[in-house]
C-alpha cells in the first residue's frame, strides 16, 4: 500500500509539472494572439482590400501586398510541391538503401533547418545580383527552396508509414512499380502529404528574410514578376519599423491577416489528417 | 527424401527441383524437391521459421522485391522455368496470385479493389469489367454482402470480408495458382470457416498452396501436406497419410504436438 501511495504522489507531481510547463507555453501564445487581435482588429477595414499601400501620412490599404503575397506563395508552392513530392518518392521507394538516397536525405535535413535568411542571401547571390534588380521571381525561387525540404520530408515520412504488406499485395497482382506508387502507396498517404504541403504554405506565408533580398517590396500595384513586388511580410517589416502611426496600424492589420491565414491553414491541415485517419 | 508417388492422372503445376533459397548468407531453404498438383490444395506446415512462407513467396518471385534475397535451382510452372531471366515477374504474378496473412484492401472502392489487377493485364470494356468484378466477388462468397455498396471503400469492410475481398481481387485476374499465406490467422473462427469452405470450392478451378500454423486446418482443407523443418522438406504426401500414418518420426512428433 505504501508503495502505491508513493507512486500516486510521484504521478501527481509529474502531472503538475507537465501542466505548469504547458500553461507557461500557452500563456505566451495566447498573449501574442490577444495582442495581434486587439491591435489588428482595430485597424481592420474594407480599405485594406481595396486600396494600395499609402505613402506616410495618408490613408490606404494593403491590396498590392495581399495580392503580391498570394502570388508569391502560390507560385512558390506550385514550383516546390512537385519537386518535393518526386524527391520524396525517390527517397522512400527507390533510394532507401543507396548512397545517393542516404546523402540526399541528410542534406535535406540540413536544408530543413537552414535559416531562411541564408536562403534569401543565396538567391540574392545567384539570381538577384546577376539580374541586376530585385524581382518577384527571385522571391518565388527563395520561397520554393523553403517549400521543397518540407514537402520532401512529409512525402518520404508518409510513404514510409505505408506498411510493406500493402506494397507486397499490390506487387503480388503483377503491378509495375510506378503503378504501385501512383495508384496505391501515394494514394494511401495523400492526407499526410497534403498536410505537409499546407504546413509548408503556412511557413512561407510569414517568411520575411528570404523576401527582403529577393522580392523586396513595392509601394505600387504590379503583377509583373520581373519587378520588385509588394508582399505582406516585408510590408510589416517596413511599416512596423516606421515612426508613422497609420503605417504602424497597417502593419498590425497585416500581422492579423497573416496570423488568421496561417491559423486556418493549420486547422485545415489537422482536420484533413484526422478525417483521413478515421476511415 | 521420402515421397508418396503421385497417383495417376495428377499433373504437376509447380515443381521445385534442387531448389535453394538465401537471405543474404543465411541458407533458408535447403535442396527442396516438390510437386504441387493441379487443382488440389497443398498445405505447408511446420514450426515458425521453418521456411514454409519463404517457399510460398518464391512461387510468385515475391522475394525479388528485396535485393539481398536470392533463389538457386529450378522452379517450374507447367514445366517452364520461372526463374529464367526472360520470364517477367509481373506476367508470372498474373498467373500465380497471392493472399497474405493480414487483409490488405487497397485505399479505393470495393469495385476498384477487384478491378485493379484485371486492368493491369487485360483490356476490358466497362460492362465486361463489371461482369468480371461480380464473377470474382461471387466466387469469393462476398457478392451478396457488398453488391449494394461496391462504391464504398474496401477498408470499411470487416476483417473477414476484407480477406475475402483480397481473395476476390486475386482470382479476378484468373490466375492458375493461388498462394495463401496464413490467410485466416488474423480472423475469427466464423470468418475462418467461411474462408475454408471457399478454399474447398476454389480448388475446382485453381491450384491452391496454403501455409498454415493450424494443423487441424491443414487436415481439414488440404489434399496434400508438406511438413517442413529448418529449411528442409521433411515429408510430403497425401494429407490423410501424413496425419494418420506419417513415414517420419519428426513429422509424427510435430503433428501429435510433442514438438513445435
Amino acid at each position: 500500500m505504501e508503495l502505491h501511495a508513493r507512486r500516486k504522489l510521484t504521478n501527481r507531481i509529474a502531472l503538475t509539472l507537465a501542466l505548469l510547463a504547458m500553461s507557461f507555453g500557452l500563456f505566451w501564445l495566447f498573449w501574442i494572439l490577444f495582442t495581434t487581435f486587439e491591435l489588428g482588429f482595430s485597424s481592420l477595414s474594407m480599405r485594406l482590400f481595396t486600396e494600395m499601400t499609402p505613402p506616410p501620412g495618408s490613408e490606404g490599404g494593403l491590396l498590392n501586398a495581399i495580392v503580391g503575397s498570394l502570388m508569391l506563395v502560390s507560385l512558390a508552392t506550385l514550383v516546390g510541391t512537385p519537386i518535393g513530392i518526386l524527391a520524396g518518392i525517390y527517397l522512400a521507394e527507390y533510394g532507401q538503401h543507396t548512397w545517393l538516397g542516404r546523402t540526399t536525405l541528410f542534406i535535406n535535413d540540413i536544408l530543413l533547418s537552414a535559416p531562411s535568411i541564408v536562403i534569401g542571401l543565396f538567391v540574392y547571390a545567384i539570381y538577384v545580383a546577376p539580374a541586376g534588380h530585385f524581382s518577384g521571381w527571385s522571391g518565388v525561387v527563395a520561397l520554393a527552396m523553403l517549400v521543397i525540404p518540407v514537402v520532401i520530408r512529409a512525402t518520404e515520412n508518409m510513404l514510409r508509414l505505408v506498411p510493406n504488406t500493402l506494397r507486397e499485395a499490390v506487387f503480388a497482382l503483377g503491378t509495375p512499380k510506378w503503378k504501385v506508387i501512383t495508384r496505391v502507396t501515394l494514394r494511401a498517404s495523400v492526407a499526410g502529404v497534403l498536410t505537409g504541403i499546407l504546413l509548408a504554405v503556412a511557413r512561407i506565408s510569414g517568411e520575411t528574410a528570404p523576401l527582403l533580398f529577393t522580392a523586396l517590396s513595392n509601394q505600387f500595384w504590379t503583377l509583373d514578376m520581373n519587378q520588385p513586388i509588394a508582399n505582406l511580410p516585408v510590408t510589416i517589416f517596413k511599416f512596423a519599423m516606421s515612426p508613422f502611426k497609420d503605417w504602424q496600424d497597417l502593419a498590425w492589420a497585416a500581422v492579423l491577416l497573416i496570423t488568421l491565414g496561417v491559423l486556418s491553414l493549420n486547422i485545415l491541415a489537422r482536420v484533413l489528417f484526422r478525417d483521413k485517419h478515421r476511415v | 527424401m521420402m515421397m508418396n508417388e503421385p497417383s495417376l492422372g495428377l499433373e504437376a503445376q509447380i515443381s521445385c527441383r534442387n531448389f535453394n533459397f538465401y537471405y543474404g548468407k543465411y541458407h533458408a531453404l535447403k535442396n527442396i524437391n516438390l510437386d504441387i498438383y493441379k487443382r488440389n490444395v497443398t498445405a505447408f506446415i511446420g514450426p515458425s521459421g521453418c521456411g514454409k512462407s519463404t517457399l510460398l513467396r518464391t512461387f510468385n518471385r515475391m522475394y525479388e522485391l528485396y535485393p539481398e534475397q536470392r533463389a538457386v535451382g529450378q522452379l517450374l510452372l507447367d514445366g517452364k522455368d520461372m526463374l529464367a531471366r526472360n520470364v517477367e515477374a509481373n506476367s508470372l504474378r498474373a498467373r500465380v496470385g497471392m493472399v497474405f496473412q493480414k487483409p490488405t484492401p487497397f485505399p479505393m472502392s470495393i469495385r476498384d479493389n477487384v478491378a485493379f489487377g484485371v486492368g493491369l493485364h487485360e483490356r476490358l470494356s466497362k460492362g465486361e469489367m463489371e461482369d468480371r468484378v461480380e464473377w470474382a466477388l461471387r466466387k469469393a462468397a462476398l457478392w451478396d454482402e457488398v453488391k449494394n455498396k461496391l462504391g464504398q471503400s474496401g477498408m470499411s469492410l470487416s476483417g473477414g470480408q476484407q480477406q475475402r475481398l483480397c481473395i476476390a481481387r486475386g482470382i479476378a485476374v484468373k490466375p492458375e495458382v493461388l498462394l495463401l499465406d496464413e490467410p485466416t490467422s488474423a480472423l475469427d473462427p466464423i470468418s475462418t470457416m467461411r474462408i475454408e469452405e471457399l478454399i474447398g470450392e476454389l480448388k475446382n478451378e485453381f491450384t491452391i498452396a496454403i501455409v498454415t500454423h493450424n494443423m487441424q486446418q491443414a487436415a481439414r482443407i488440404s489434399d496434400y501436406t508438406a511438413y517442413m523443418y529448418l529449411g528442409e522438406m521433411i515429408e510430403f504426401g497425401i494429407t490423410d497419410q501424413i496425419f494418420i500414418k506419417p513415414q517420419k518420426k519428426a513429422t509424427e512428433d510435430y503433428i501429435t504436438g510433442r514438438f513445435g
